[in-house]
C-alpha cells in the first residue's frame, strides 16, 4: 500500500537498444496504486520491450525505473526480489508443459514465495476457480483452450498478490471467440483494484479497462491521457494517424 | 487386427525356421580332420614349378604385424632375422625358392584361420598345433616346441618362487590366442582368473606396471622380455605346456602344398639346421630352471 | 440423394459394418502380400547365401551348432560382467553429461573456468575414439599411480589399477560427452519464454533451472539418451583390451583362437542382440509416443 500520491511503478527517461536498434528512446511513465495504464502502439513500437524492462527482464541502458519509490535498475539490487513484487503475463500464455494446471499456479507460491502447501493450494485453486477453471486442476495445460490457457496465466502471476500486475497483449494469440473470456478475467482484476500496465492491440480492451492510456511511438510516449479521450479524440497526428488505421484493419 | 498379428507371426516363424536350417552341425564331416598321414613327397614333386602357390613361382608367407622379437627383428621379415623369419627362408630354399622369390604379407592372428581361400602360402606366427584348430586349417610338421615360462619382476613376491605350487595364489597376464593361457589354468591352477591382453606388447605393460604380478609367455619371449624390454624383470622358470606345444606353419585346409612344406621342416629337422637355427635366434633355452 | 453411380440405400443395410468389414478385408489383404513379400524376398537373400559355394565354410567357421552348444554357457556368464558395467557406466555418464551441460549453459561469470573446462572436456572425449580412450585410461592410469619420487614414495598410489574400473571411466568419459551435448541441445530446445516465465515468478535461476528447463529437457531427450545408451552397451566389450577378465567379448576371442572357429563370437553377438533389441524397440514406442504429443 503505497502512501498516496507516490506511483507504486515510475520510469524516467527508460533507454533500451538492442545492438543497433534503439526500442526505447526516454520513457517517462508513472503508474499509480489501482490504476490501470494501457500502452499502445504499433508492432514494434517497445511495448513488450518496455514490460520486460519494468520487470527486469532485460536490462535497461538508461535511465532509473522505480517500484514503490525504491530505484530497482541498479545494478545492487537483487532482481529476484524484484520480480517476486511483480507479475507478468505473456502473450504466448507460457505455461509450464510438464506441470498441470494446478502445479503452474503453485510453481511461483511454494518456490518463488515459500509459501505452505497447503496455503498454497488453498489460494490457487480459489483463484482458479474465480476465472472460471475450477475442475480443471488436474489437466494438463495442453488439454486447454487458449483462452482457458492465458486465465491459467493470469491467475498464475496474480496469485503471487504483486504490487502490480504486467500484461503482455495477452489476447493478441487468441481466436476472436476465446477473447471475451480473458477480457472478462481482466475486467475483474480491475474491479478489485489490482495495479496494472496492459500493452494491447485490442482498443475496446483499453477503452473498457484502462483509465489512462499511453501512446507508444518510434520509443516515446508521444501522447498520454485519459482513455476515452485519446481513443475518440487523440491530438498527435501520429496518434491520429495510428488509430485511424487501426480503425481500417477493424480494430478499433 | 489380430489376423494381422498372426501373420506377422506366421512370417517370423518361417524365417525363423529357415535360419535354423542355415545353422548346421558338422557332424557328419567328422573325419575332415583326420588326414594327418602325410602322401610320401620327395624333392621331385616340390618345385616352384610344381607347387600350386597363390602366386607361380613366388612363395607368400604370412605373419602378424608388428612381428615381435625374436621370431623376427625390427618388425621386417624380409631382413632373414629372428627365429621364424630364418626358418621360413630356410623352408623356401628347401622347396627351390630363390630368396628374391618370397615374398611376405601380413595376416592378423585372428584372420588367419577364417574360412574360405587365402592369399598366402603358409602362415608362420607362433601358432600351436591342436587337434581343434586342425579341423578348420592345415598345419605343417611342428619347427618348435615351446615351454612356458614365468616371468616377474625382480622385486616381485614371486620372483623366486621354485615350484608351481608357489604360484597358486598369483594374478597372471597372458597373451590372447596363445596356449599361455590353457598352460596357466591347466598346469598351474591359479586361485585368480588371469588378465587376457590383445597382444605382447600389452603383457609387457600390464607387467611392468604392476597390473598383474607375473606373466607367462613362450620360453624365447620370456628370453627377449627379460633382456631387452623388461630389465627388472627376471624369469622365474619354465614349464611344459599340457600336451607339449608344437609350432607349425598353418595353410588353407587341405593345401596342396602342405606336404611338401612339411617335407622341407622334417628335411630341415634331420639335417640339423633347424637346431641350427634355434641355436643362432632361441639360445639358454637350457639356462631357465624348471618348475615343477 | 442419390446422385449418379451410387446404390440407393435399402432398407436395412448397415453403411457402418460394411464399412469396417472392407477395412478388414483391405488389412487382411495387405498383411498377406506383407507377409509374402517379406518370405519371398528375405527367403530369396536366404537361399542365394544358402545355395552359395562358400556357405558350408562360413557355416562351419561361423555358425556350427556343437561349438555354440559348448562355448554359449561360458559366454553367457560372462556377460553379466557386461550388463553390471553397462548399467553402473550409464548412471555415471547420464549424472556427469547433465552437469557438463549445465556448466556450458549458465551463464554466471564466477563459473567461467569450469566453463571452459566442460567445453574442452566435450571436444577432447567426444573426438578420441573410444578404444583409444580405453587403451590410454587403462594402461596410463597405472603407469601414473607407479610414479616414484625420489625418496621412493608414490604419490599417486591411490589411483585405480583395476581394469574394469579403468575401463569404466574410460567409457563413463567418452559417453559422458556425448550424453552433454544431447542435454545441452535439449536444454536450448526449452523455449526461452519457459526461462522468462519462470524468472517473473520470483524464481532465482537455478530454481528455474531446476523445476522448469531441465525437467523439460530432460523429457525431450529421452529418446537420443536411450540411443547412445544402446550404443554404450556395444562399447562394454572393448573394456577387455586392458586386461578385464570374465567379460563376454573376450571369452568368445579366447574361445574362438583357442578352436580356430569364430561361432563363439556369433554367440557372444547373440547376447548383444538380446539386450539391444528390446530396448531399440522400446526407444521407437517412446519415440512415437511423443510424436503423438
Amino acid at each position: 500500500m503505497s502512501p498516496a500520491g507516490r506511483p507504486v511503478l515510475e520510469l524516467r527517461g527508460v533507454t533500451k537498444a538492442f545492438g543497433e536498434l534503439e526500442v526505447l528512446r526516454g520513457i517517462d511513465l508513472e503508474v499509480h496504486e489501482h490504476e490501470a495504464v494501457a500502452l499502445i502502439g504499433a508492432s514494434g513500437s517497445g511495448k513488450s520491450t518496455l514490460l520486460r524492462c519494468i520487470d527486469l527482464l532485460e536490462e535497461i541502458d538508461d535511465g532509473d525505473i522505480f517500484l514503490d519509490g525504491e530505484v530497482i535498475t541498479d545494478p545492487s539490487v537483487d532482481a529476484v526480489s524484484v520480480r517476486r513484487r511483480l507479475g507478468l503475463v505473456f502473450q504466448a500464455y507460457n505455461l509450464f508443459p510438464h506441470l498441470n494446471v494446478l502445479d503452474n499456479v503453485l510453481l511461483g507460491l511454494v518456490q518463488g514465495h515459500g509459501m505452505g502447501r497447503a496455503e498454497a493450494e488453498r489460494r490457487a485453486r480459489e483463484l482458479l476457480a474465480r476465472f472460471g477453471l475450477a475442475g480443471r486442476e488436474g489437466d494438463d495445460p495442453d488439454r486447454l483452450s487458449g483462452g482457458q490457457q492465458q486465465r491459467v496465466a493470469i491467475a498464475r502471476a496474480f496469485a503471487t498478490r504483486p504490487r502490480a500486475l504486467l500484461l503482455d497483449e495477452v489476447t493478441s494469440a487468441l481466436d476472436p471467440e476465446l477473447v471475451g473470456e480473458v477480457l472478462q478475467a481482466v475486467r475483474d482484476l480491475k474491479v478489485e483494484g489490482v495495479t496494472m500496465v496492459l500493452a494491447t492491440h485490442e482498443m475496446s480492451f483499453a477503452r473498457e479497462v484502462a483509465d489512462r492510456v499511453c501512446f507508444l511511438h518510434e520509443g516515446r510516449i508521444v501522447e498520454s491521457g485519459p482513455a476515452e479521450k485519446i481513443l475518440s479524440a487523440p491530438e498527435r497526428p501520429e496518434t491520429q494517424r495510428f488509430l485511424r488505421r487501426l480503425l481500417e484493419a477493424g480494430r478499433a | 487386427m489380430s489376423s494381422l498379428r498372426h501373420l506377422s507371426a506366421l512370417t517370423l516363424a518361417v524365417l525363423v525356421a529357415l535360419f535354423a536350417v542355415a545353422c548346421g552341425d558338422d557332424g557328419d564331416d567328422a573325419d575332415v580332420g583326420a588326414e594327418e598321414t602325410t602322401a610320401a613327397v620327395s624333392a621331385e614333386d616340390c618345385t616352384p614349378e610344381k607347387l600350386e602357390t597363390v602366386k607361380p613361382g613366388v612363395l607368400t608367407v604370412a605373419t602378424d604385424s608388428p612381428a615381435y622379437p625374436p621370431y623376427f627383428i625390427d618388425d621386417d621379415p624380409t631382413n632373414g632375422k629372428g627365429f621364424e623369419s630364418a626358418v621360413a627362408y630356410a623352408i623356401a630354399e628347401k622347396l627351390g625358392f630363390a630368396r628374391e622369390d618370397v615374398e611376405w604379407t601380413v595376416v592378423p592372428f585372428n584372420a588367419s584361420f577364417a574360412p574360405g581361400p587365402k592369399d598366402f602360402d603358409f602362415d608362420v606366427n607362433q601358432i600351436s598345433i591342436t587337434p581343434k584348430r586342425a579341423k578348420q586349417v592345415d598345419f605343417s610338421s611342428p619347427y618348435y616346441v615351446a615351454n612356458q615360462a614365468v616371468v616377474a619382476l625382480k622385486d616381485s613376491p614371486v620372483a623366486n618362487a621354485s615350484s608351481l605350487e608357489e604360484l597358486k595364489d598369483t594374478k597372471f597376464g597372458v597373451q590372447i590366442g596363445t596356449t599361455s593361457l590353457d598352460a596357466v589354468e591347466q598346469v598351474i591352477q591359479p586361485s585368480q582368473e588371469p588378465s587376457v591382453f590383445d597382444n605382447s606388447n600389452d603383457v609387457v605393460t600390464a607387467l611392468k606396471q604392476e597390473q598383474v604380478e607375473a606373466v607367462v609367455v613362450d620360453v624365447p619371449t620370456a628370453f627377449y622380455l627379460t633382456a631387452v624390454q623388461v630389465p627388472k624383470g627376471k624369469i622365474v622358470g619354465q614349464f611344459s605346456a599340457p600336451g607339449g606345444d608344437e609350432w607349425g606353419a598353418l595353410l588353407e585346409k587341405g593345401s596342396p602344398l602342405t606336404d611338401c612344406v612339411s617335407w622341407a621342416i622334417d628335411s630341415l629337422r634331420e639335417s640339423g639346421e633347424l637346431a641350427e637355427i634355434e641355436r643362432e635366434w632361441i639360445s639358454e633355452k637350457a639356462n631357465a630352471p624348471v618348475l615343477e | 440423394m442419390a446422385e449418379a453411380g451410387s446404390k440407393s440405400l435399402e432398407p436395412g443395410r448397415d453403411r457402418r459394418s460394411e464399412r469396417a468389414a472392407a477395412r478388414r478385408a483391405r488389412a487382411l489383404r495387405g498383411g498377406a502380400v506383407a507377409a509374402v513379400s517379406s518370405v519371398v524376398f528375405l527367403g530369396g537373400i536366404a537361399a542365394l547365401i544358402l545355395t552359395s559355394p562358400g556357405w558350408p565354410l562360413v557355416r562351419d567357421s561361423f555358425f556350427d551348432a556343437e561349438v555354440f552348444a559348448d562355448s554359449f554357457p561360458g559366454i553367457a556368464k560372462a556377460f553379466w560382467l557386461d550388463v553390471r558395467v553397462f548399467l553402473i557406466v550409464e548412471v555415471v555418464v547420464l549424472v556427469l553429461g547433465l552437469i557438463v551441460a549445465l556448466l556450458r549453459t549458465v551463464r554466471a561469470p564466477a563459473l567461467f573456468p569450469l566453463r571452459l573446462l566442460a567445453t574442452v572436456y566435450v571436444d577432447v572425449f567426444r573426438g578420441i575414439p573410444v578404444v583409444l580412450l580405453v587403451y590410454m585410461v587403462g594402461f596410463g592410469v597405472p603407469a601414473l599411480a607407479l610414479g616414484e619420487t625420489a625418496d621412493g614414495s608414490r604419490p599417486l598410489s591411490w589411483l585405480p589399477t583395476e581394469p574394469v574400473v579403468l575401463g569404466g571411466i574410460a567409457l563413463a568419459l567418452s559417453y559422458g560427452a556425448y550424453v552433454a551435448e544431447v542435454y545441452r541441445a535439449g536444454l536450448n530446445s526449452v523455449h526461452r519464454g519457459q526461462r522468462d516465465a519462470a524468472l517473473a515468478l520470483g524464481l532465482t535461476e537455478a530454481q528455474a533451472l531446476r523445476h522448469v528447463i531441465i525437467p523439460q529437457a530432460v523429457r525431450r531427450v529421452g529418446p537420443p539418451l536411450l540411443n547412445d545408451f544402446i550404443a554404450l552397451q556395444k562399447d562394454v566389450a572393448l573394456i577387455a583390451i586392458i586386461g578385464v577378465t570374465g567379460e563376454a567379448f573376450r571369452e568368445a576371442q579366447i574361445e574362438s583362437s583357442r578352436i580356430f572357429d569364430y561361432t563363439p563370437l556369433v554367440a557372444a553377438a547373440l547376447l548383444y542382440l538380446l539386450v539391444t533389441i528390446p530396448l531399440a524397440r522400446l526407444l521407437d514406442r517412446w519415440e512415437r509416443g511423443r510424436a503423438r504429443n
